[in-house]
């Protein structure tokens, strides 16, 4: 279904080697700037693999082997609420806290405690329904999924079941340039409520039980099958990770699992409507492990499919070892798990009414697709755009630096450029430094209007990033405002030419290379605040005026 | 014949004073207007109240009489789990008795003695649900309803016993001891609250909470002889009361008069914040129409419209049991109210709607008891069979039984022809029922097919015990109030065997069980229902 909505061509349907393709833009691909979240999972780095590359020449026929294969890839997202407390109970959440000192007896389950909805959570997946283009059910219901296991403290899950809050939607998204570029649209099946479990802790006496996660409400998104490589399901992860942190509803930090995400895989032969036997793959912790993961799995489902042991796909969880870059087995199902569903008799049915929906509606933010067709239609390239708008923040400072009168273009030039490795360089967010986009947009404007140079411009902008102060004050204080008289200008040169007659002589002997030089000399002589351009075009003159 | 209770000294003072000498085993007798005029008659909370605060009792006497009567009564009767340290619960009186000295405002219950059935929490007492997985579980909280309670000034003097988890219907199935019925020893008293029961039939405490989810407060209240009230469902917090099934679990209340079931009632009602299926109507004060009988009108139901549901009088009813709800009824018309027989053909359907949506929430609600956070641990090296020794000793049969049967209702395959289609049945019942309540202001009927029958009697026949239900199982599917009063006796014992009048109102409207129950009961002459045992002394 989806393959119609494709707008351009896939250009590497199945990438199997894509650890060689990663090492070299992977950084760009995902997130190249940190959000103002504390260490975000989409600046990741890409790790080596610690096992070698297959050849060249087996790869090229595994290569050859999926050419003739499909795969279908479906994901299930497991989004944690960044709501003050847990789903539950009065609970607060925060990640890295000593093991149980962030519980309760509502998320003990001891006896005789009882839920009580945190109306947050709706609100939050009203937001991210809607923001999945999803139909929202009025009237829905939580259920319980029952299966024992340590980690689960009443013996079942609060979740939602048969009627979901939001079914239905679909997610935009482009892919970078680098890995063929083009739009794409991936159907969403469902989002629904549900409370996460704690955690076991093995350790040397045993395994322990940490309950501090229990109870933490989550948003789990289902999509349609509808991605086809690693690539896309990676970007549709970072799609969801863009849009739940422009919602403000999560973190999406996939390190701390704030935004986990388990994919299906299967593959059938191309030209074949039925699915395959489809593998669910565990343990994706970043998605440059998603991408590894799935295309991993492809080859292998591929290559048992071209051997004639297509039999040999079961339906499993299998789980990804980083390490290894590989997926092994974790279990096989046996049949479908009866979860023994009903609905949960002790929280009320949720009900909301049209004006609800609207009125949250109505509050939300401009998601990153709207930003992307906005800076798309004012003219930046694809490249531009995919970087300025990953990071809700950093698009918010491109704005209000648009907003202040700034070219489109140079503004975005010194916010991909000199700014971004600044802020890399210091490990800041775009929040944290000091250069205001107003200030951004007066320096933009100073240059442009031929206030000072460009190279000044640089100077002070690093001076504005760290300290903070206006443009107009520093220019001041510094007396850095740019030489534009031509007298002035001249007066400089020639008192350079005829403090170095022997380059003079040089030069005009023919080693008209010495022209930098003395450029060099006059700027220096300026203090840098010559205008170049103007500076050039008189000293030229000078020097060849006496040949 | 009060005298012959030595000790205790307060004895001759309260409360067992009753002005009617009479035998238990009477006729309704219209021969001499008598009615009950005394506080006492009325109610226990209201003349503590009135002995504490014009000083002729101090709460520490009260609170040393209640204890000796529990201490004497106690080794025979087995109500409790706990009993609370006697050094605390004097002391609580004793605070209560300084703020009276000193003027000071005291809470509307205090120094009222109360009996907690043990599957409602209490923070500094165990709390066992009357199963062996919780032995010596004390939960860190108290239960919304207890702290109530006890913000009212109530003592809480013990925890009571009760059928494990609630699912019993003779008290039978505690893991721990058999409660007897104090009108006869080698009766059950009924269940699952019948330690609550017996407590108050014994006056062992004023007032006792208990819980109800298929008539686990009315059933044991018909045969032990006091007042029980079941509340709307919704109108009382539930947290704090250990799940048994959620959507129609209530704690209820257990008193030796109507007025103090309601007070006690309007002391534990109203939206909790805790509860999310607690209902946020407001509570009408129901405490203050509980007039004397002496300034009541020669018909004072005068047009109350009665339903007697005509499926719960017919086969497989006593024959005792029938001919008293007859001479209930009666009553009520002498009183005013137009009678009429009501059909319910939905009833029948109740017990079977109600046994599999009871199971299957009970065998969810009954997970957590996995031996992982708190409750008896089973030692072993592998998770499964940690899980599975745990409960298999934690367990008694009866529980068992009913979280198999409840994981059957709700397995793939089942689930559409069991919990769905109770629930289709749920929702039939609580539309006939409201259709009924329309047409007339309150329904009548037994609180249960018989009085209390032998200790063991039916222990291994559960479609037995089961089919005891029938009378109440509905309203608790229908989400409505019920209030159960002693309204005559059945041969049986030594001194006969009471009898409970049910009466069941619409939604929230408890206001007008406890006027009309208050009513009938202060009209009602001839009978006491103090056990004999009791109140001659026999313990003593």
């Amino acid at each position: 279904m989806a393959s119609k909505l494709f707008r351009t061509i896939r250009i590497h349907p199945f990438l199997l080697c894509p650890t060689a393709l990663f090492s070299s833009r992977n950084v760009a691909l995902y997130c190249t700037m940190k959000s103002s979240q504390t260490q975000t999972a989409t600046q990741e780095k890409h790790q080596p693999p610690k096992v070698k590359v297959p050849q060249h020449a087996l790869k090229k026929t595994v290569d050859k082997i999926t050419r003739d294969y499909e795969a279908i890839i479906g994901i299930e997202t497991h989004v944690q609420l960044s709501t003050l407390t847990k789903a539950f109970c009065s609970c607060p959440y925060n990640y890295g806290s000593q093991p149980n000192t962030s519980i309760c007896p509502i998320c003990m389950g001891l006896p005789g405690a009882l839920p009580v909805l945190n109306s947050r959570v709706i609100e939050f997946a009203v937001k991210l329904g809607l923001a999945l283009n999803c139909k929202l059910s009025l009237n829905s219901k939580f259920d319980r999924k029952q299966y024992f296991y340590p980690d689960l403290p009443k013996g079942y899950q609060i979740s939602q079941f048969d009627i979901p809050i939001a079914t239905g939607g679909y997610v935009d998204l482009d892919i970078p340039l680098e890995f063929g570029g083009g739009h794409r649209k991936f159907g969403i099946t469902r989002v629904h409520m549900e409370e996460d479990a704690g955690k076991l802790l093995h350790s040397g006496n045993g395994a322990q039980v940490d309950l501090n996660r229990a109870g933490v409400p989550l948003l789990e998104i289902v999509s349609e099958p509808d991605m086809r490589t690693g690539i896309e399901a990676a970007e549709y992860a970072a799609e969801l990770q863009r849009v739940v942190r422009y919602l403000g509803i999560s973190n999406g930090n996939m390190q701390e699992g704030s935004l986990r995400c388990d994919v299906n895989v299967s593959i059938r032969p191309i030209g074949q409507s039925e699915f395959g036997t489809k593998v669910e793959v565990k343990n994706l912790n970043s998605f440059s492990s998603i991408n590894r993961a799935i295309d991993f799995e492809i080859s292998r489902q591929a290559q048992l499919h071209s051997q004639g042991q297509g039999n040999q796909i079961v339906q499993e969880t299998r789980l990804w070892e980083e390490g290894a870059q590989k997926t092994v087995t974790m279990r096989k199902k046996e049949g479908l798990s009866d979860y023994r569903y009903f609905p949960e008799p002790d929280l009320p049915e949720v009900i909301l009414t049209q004006e609800y929906v609207d009125s949250v509606h109505n509050s939300l933010p401009e998601l990153p697709e709207m930003k992307r067709r906005r800076y798309e239609n004012m003219g930046l390239s694809m490249q531009d755009v995919l970087f300025l708008a990953n990071d809700m923040n950093v698009a918010e400072y491109f704005d209000a630096t648009l907003s202040s009168g700034a070219d489109l273009k140079l503004a975005a030039n010194w916010i991909m450029g000199d700014i971004a490795a600044y802020m890399k360089n210091e490990k800041l967010s775009i929040n944290e430094i000091k250069l205001t986009p107003q200030e951004l947009g007066e320096l933009i404007a100073s240059i442009k209007g031929g206030t000072i140079s460009g190279k000044i411009g640089k100077e002070i902008l690093f001076e504005l990033l760290a300290k903070g102060g206006t443009v107009k004050g520093l220019i001041e204080e510094k007396d850095l405002v740019q030489i534009n008289d031509p007298v002035e200008i001249g007066k400089m040169i020639d008192k350079v030419i005829s403090e170095n007659p022997k380059q003079l002589e040089q030069y005009r002997g023919g080693k008209t290379k010495l022209q930098g030089f003395f450029a060099g000399q006059v700027m220096k002589l300026s203090k840098g605040k010559a205008n170049p351009g103007l500076l050039n075009k008189i000293l030229l003159e000078k020097l060849n005026a006496k040949s | 014949m009060l005298s012959t209770i030595q000790p205790p000294r307060y004895l001759s003072r309260f409360p067992l004073r009753r002005r009617t000498k009479c035998r238990s085993l009477h006729i309704l007798s219209s021969a001499e207007p008598l009615t009950k005029t005394s506080l006492t008659d009325q109610s226990q909370i209201l003349s503590i109240r009135e002995l504490l605060l014009s000083r002729q009792l101090s709460a520490v006497e009260l609170t040393h009489s209640y204890l000796d009567r529990l201490k004497q009564t106690e080794p025979h009767i087995k109500c409790f789990l706990h009993v609370s340290d006697s050094g605390k619960v004097l002391k609580q009186a004793q605070e209560i008795d300084d703020k009276i000295k000193r003027n000071e405002e005291v809470g509307p219950l205090a120094g009222v003695p109360v009996a907690i059935k043990d599957n409602i929490c209490t923070a500094d007492m165990p709390s066992t649900g009357g199963s062996h997985i919780l032995e010596g579980y004390r939960p860190p909280f108290d239960a919304t309803s207890v702290k109530r309670l006890k913000d009212l000034g109530a003592i809480v003097v013990g925890k009571t016993n009760l059928d494990e988890f609630g699912m019993g219907s003779t008290t039978e199935a505690s893991a721990f001891k058999v409660t007897a019925n104090p009108w006869d020893l080698s009766r059950v008293p009924g269940g699952s609250s019948g330690g609550s029961a017996a407590s108050v039939s014994a006056r062992q405490c004023a007032v006792s909470l208990g819980s109800d989810t298929g008539g686990s407060v009315r059933q044991p209240a018909s045969f032990c002889g006091v007042v029980g009230l079941k509340p709307t469902y919704g109108r009382v917090s539930r947290f704090g009361l250990m799940a048994y099934a959620s959507s129609l679990d209530v704690i209820g209340c257990f008193g030796s008069t109507v007025a103090d079931t309601g007070i006690l009632l309007h002391a534990i009602s109203g939206h909790d914040s805790l509860d999310a299926t607690s209902s946020k109507r407001e509570v009408p004060d129901f405490t203050t129409q509980f007039t004397s009988a002496s300034s009541l009108k020669s018909r004072p139901l005068e047009g109350l419209r009665v339903g007697l549901i005509r499926e719960t009088v017919d086969a497989g009813v006593d024959s005792g049991v029938k001919s008293t709800i007859q001479g209930a009824a009666a009553h009520l018309e002498q009183l005013g109210c137009i009678l009429k027989e009501v059909s319910l053909p939905s009833f029948s359907l109740g017990l079977p709607a109600y046994y599999i949506l009871a199971s299957s929430e009970s065998s969810s609600n009954l997970s957590r008891y996995d031996g992982v956070r708190y409750g008896n641990q089973a030692s072993s090296d592998e998770l499964n069979a940690l899980y599975e020794e745990s409960r298999a000793k934690g367990f008694g049969s009866e529980v068992k039984m009913r979280i198999l049967m409840g994981t059957y209702a709700l397995s793939a395959g089942y689930y559409d022809a069991y919990y769905k289609r109770a629930q289709q049945v749920r929702t039939i019942i609580r539309k006939s029922f409201k259709a009924a309540l329309v047409e007339n202001d309150i329904l009548i009927s037994p609180a249960a097919p018989s009085a209390a029958y032998k200790i063991g009697e039916k222990k291994n026949d559960p479609l037995a015990m089961y089919a005891g239900d029938i009378m109440t199982v509905n309203v608790n599917l229908a989400g409505l109030p019920a209030l159960v009063l002693p309204c005559g006796f059945v041969e049986g014992g030594a001194v006969g065997l009471p009898v409970g009048l049910q009466m069941i109102g619409a939604a929230f409207d408890e206001e007008k069980l406890l006027k009309v129950g208050h009513i009938f009961e202060q009209t009602l002459q001839g009978y006491n229902f103090i056990p004999p045992l009791i109140s001659n002394g026999a313990f003593a």
